[in-house]
């Protein structure tokens, strides 16, 4: 299991918790924008092929896509809380919500924008709250 | 059902050992590709998102989608215990808020 004193960086260069939180944010960015161009790419397949899945642009994309969004989060992790981080995550649910309904023509019913709603807010309350 | 909850389970392992790989990097890059922390989250996310797909075959979405955000539940518990991250009480209403959030985002389907 982790070593806990292994964990703190050298104090050279630290991210302070808005950066940490501000890195997580483009992780959740990336993420959505990984979700959509892998749903395109799984619309527009020819067939189920490996090779078929391997020249497909959109998802290629795509998983390039979450491999930048892992690189933000763990960069975030390594000055920032885990528990503090982590559920900021959720934000991907809220852009991919409203990316789809941009792009994929779903409805957004009042439920949803009410779900969003709260969710932002949650992870603001996250982010704002307690001592550094 | 269970299979969505293991992956949420898996998936919350997956991010202690990002958070404990990420503990080690410093400017070098081989503290990121020899990092055995690293390459096991990004597996454990793998191996999490393969029971999420599993599990999701056969069920109603609108409950198993909430079910992988109790994932973050772990994660604040495994936050105390490996990282002496302390509860506080916006942890936990921030945290109550997502869950309600994700919840009436799916139910809104």
């Amino acid at each position: 299991m982790p070593d806990p004193t292994a964990i703190a960086p050298p104090p050279s260069f630290r991210f302070s918790r808005g950066q940490s939180i501000a890195l997580v944010f483009g992780c959740t960015i990336f993420g959505a924008g990984a979700q959509i161009l892998i749903k395109t790419g799984a619309q527009s397949l020819s067939s189920a092929g490996v090779l078929a899945m391997l020249t497909n642009f959109h998802l290629l994309a795509g998983y390039s896509l979450y491999g930048c969004s892992t690189a933000l989060l763990i960069l975030a992790l390594r000055d920032g809380e885990l528990s503090i981080l982590y559920p900021v995550i959720s934000l991907t649910f809220v852009w991919v919500t409203m990316l789809s309904s941009l792009i994929f023509k779903e409805v957004l019913t009042p439920l949803k924008l009410v779900g969003i709603l709260i969710i932002v807010i949650g992870v603001a309350v996250l982010g704002k709250g307690g001592k550094q | 059902m269970l299979l969505v909850l293991l992956a949420s389970f898996i998936g919350s392992f997956g991010a202690v050992l990002l958070k404990a790989g990420a503990g080690r990097l410093h400017r070098n890059i081989a503290t990121l590709i020899f990092n055995p922390h690293l390459a096991a989250g990004v597996a454990l996310f793998l191996v999490s998102s393969y029971f999420f797909v599993l599990g999701v075959r056969h069920g109603e979405l609108t409950v198993l989608y909430p079910l992988v955000s109790l994932g973050y539940v772990w994660t604040l518990l495994w936050s105390r215990l490996f990282f002496g991250e302390p509860f506080t009480r916006s942890k936990f209403y921030g945290l109550g808020m997502i869950l309600s959030g994700i919840a009436l985002l799916f139910a809104g389907r």
